[in-house]
């Protein structure tokens, strides 16, 4: 399957690995993922926060880029999953802002673009089968909080591949690697990413409660599909607090037996080769 | 159209219905539906760190309270996560409203005294328009330089730099499509 890939500004600097992991694992799976000539920064936070036009129009100009490469688009960054597949809906099923965004980005909307999380791609495309198939070092022994954020299953209407409440994709995808996941109530409660560097004491409470209640449930990392609440959960994390939180394409790749897995998880602030070394699934 | 003033648990407070209509129109939500049963304020973390919970938000919208809601501290704590408009029973998506107040209060230049984050949003919308994309580490350096804590998170920008995840490459080009866009939005930035 040949995708067009849409990194986001993230994956370029503090979700660097997360890139890394997502184009590695595409081609372990057999998936090509072209990255989309000229894309821009979807709006993020900041757009809709101050001026909704603009928050139309940058996404809307990023999926007018994709259209003219005819290809489905798959999005790691949970961020801009939900900006450009809200922009999407919103030509999709309402006129006048179909009639507006074309206005802004200066195209012509057909539809015939779908957009995709990575992890979607990998639950409904691949398959959970096929990944087990694929594994060649099960994760025996590791019990993860699986940490979905806000963005990734909300809203529902936009959102058709999970549950808005006790979502069960990357539950299933880790026992699918081996991993063991652990049932606990904070796989969606936001993590207050968007307020890391303006309110960091208040994310510091937010972090700190999801943070020790995947640690009651029993489990030794948290797993998670969004650069910016991996960030956030290792920046603002208690100083006491060291438990790992990996992007769901990083186990993957561990699972998979991919080489170059170290070198990503070199990258996180929280180190996590001593959790992984006492399960014997590092080196 | 007509103001009055109330007296609330809030303070005194200029009611003018048309706040309410203006916030209706804008946010596309059926904010006459609130029966104030307070489920966006049980899933909402963030906002307990405000002045209101999101269902006191929807009533004073409700009376019309223009100036008490947009010097709001609640409203810039809101993180559009979604929980609230999930849960509520009468369909209203209160982070389309709470966006909606952030632009109306934006557009009037009003900032509740020591909020950075309007600030932040203009940085942030700043670098998309001069080169299309967020450098992380200019959007950092450039946050820090203006509220002056530059060596507030320094040690954890030297973590993120040492793993190359602060690239200090600037990207130089210009993007005229998302210039455009800027100028037909009549965005800041």
């Amino acid at each position: 399957m040949k995708y067009s890939y849409y990194p986001g500004c993230s994956l370029e600097a503090t979700g660097v690995e997360y890139n890394l992991s997502t184009r590695a694992v595409a081609g372990a799976l057999g998936m090509e993922l072209v990255e989309l000539p000229g894309w821009t920064c979807c709006g993020s936070s900041s757009a809709h926060a101050i001026n909704r036009d603009l928050a139309l129009g940058l996404a809307a100009h990023n999926i007018a880029l994709a259209q003219e490469q005819g290809r489905d688009l798959v999005v790691p960054c949970s961020a801009c999953y939900t900006r450009l597949s809200r922009a999407d809906y919103q030509m999709r099923h309402d006129a006048g802002e179909r009639v507006r965004a074309e206005r802004l980005a200066g195209f012509s909307y057909t539809g015939q673009v779908r957009i995709y999380s990575f992890l979607e791609i990998v639950k409904d495309r691949v398959g959970y089968a096929e990944v087990t198939r694929a594994v060649r070092r099960p994760l025996a022994g590791l019990k993860v909080a699986c940490y979905y954020g806000c963005l990734l299953v909300r809203p529902p209407e936009v959102r058709p591949f999970d549950r808005a409440e006790d979502p069960a994709s990357l539950d299933e995808l880790a026992a699918a690697l081996g991993a063991e996941p652990v049932p606990w109530c904070y796989k969606t409660t936001c993590c207050g990413a968007g307020l890391s560097l303006t309110r960091p004491e208040v994310v510091g409470k937010l972090v700190a409660r999801i943070l020790s209640a995947a640690r009651e449930a029993g489990a030794g990392a948290l797993v998670t599909a969004c650069p910016l609440c991996q960030n956030n959960l290792e920046m603002r994390r208690p100083a006491d607090e060291d438990i790992p939180v990996f992007y769901f394409t990083e186990l993957m790749g561990v699972a998979l037996g991919l080489g170059e897995a170290s070198g990503w998880l070199k990258k996180h602030l929280v180190d996590p080769f001593p959790l992984l070394h006492r399960l014997s699934l590092a080196g | 159209m007509a103001t009055a003033t109330l007296y609330l648990p809030a303070g005194k407070v200029t009611v003018d219905a048309a706040f309410r209509e203006e916030v209706a129109r804008l946010s596309g939500q059926p904010l006459e539906l609130c029966f104030q049963c307070q489920k966006c304020a049980s899933g909402c973390y963030p906002t307990r760190e405000g002045d209101y919970t999101p269902n006191e938000i929807m009533r004073l919208i409700q009376y019309g309270a223009r100036e008490a809601v947009l010097k709001s501290r609640t409203i810039w704590l809101c993180t559009s996560c979604e929980t609230c408009g999930l849960r509520c029973p009468n369909g209203i998506r209160m982070a389309e409203v709470m966006d909606t107040l952030k632009q109306m209060a934006v557009a009037r230049g009003i900032v509740p005294d020591g909020e950075i984050s309007p600030l932040f949003h203009n940085l942030f919308l700043n670098e998309i328009r001069s080169t299309g994309r967020v450098q992380e580490t200019m959007l950092m350096l450039k946050y820090r330089l203006k509220t002056g804590g530059l060596l507030a998170d320094a040690k954890l920008g030297w973590q993120l730099f040492r793993r190359g995840k602060l690239p200090l490459v600037p990207r130089l080009k210009k993007d005229p499509a998302v210039r455009r866009i800027f100028e037909l939005a009549g965005g800041r930035g």
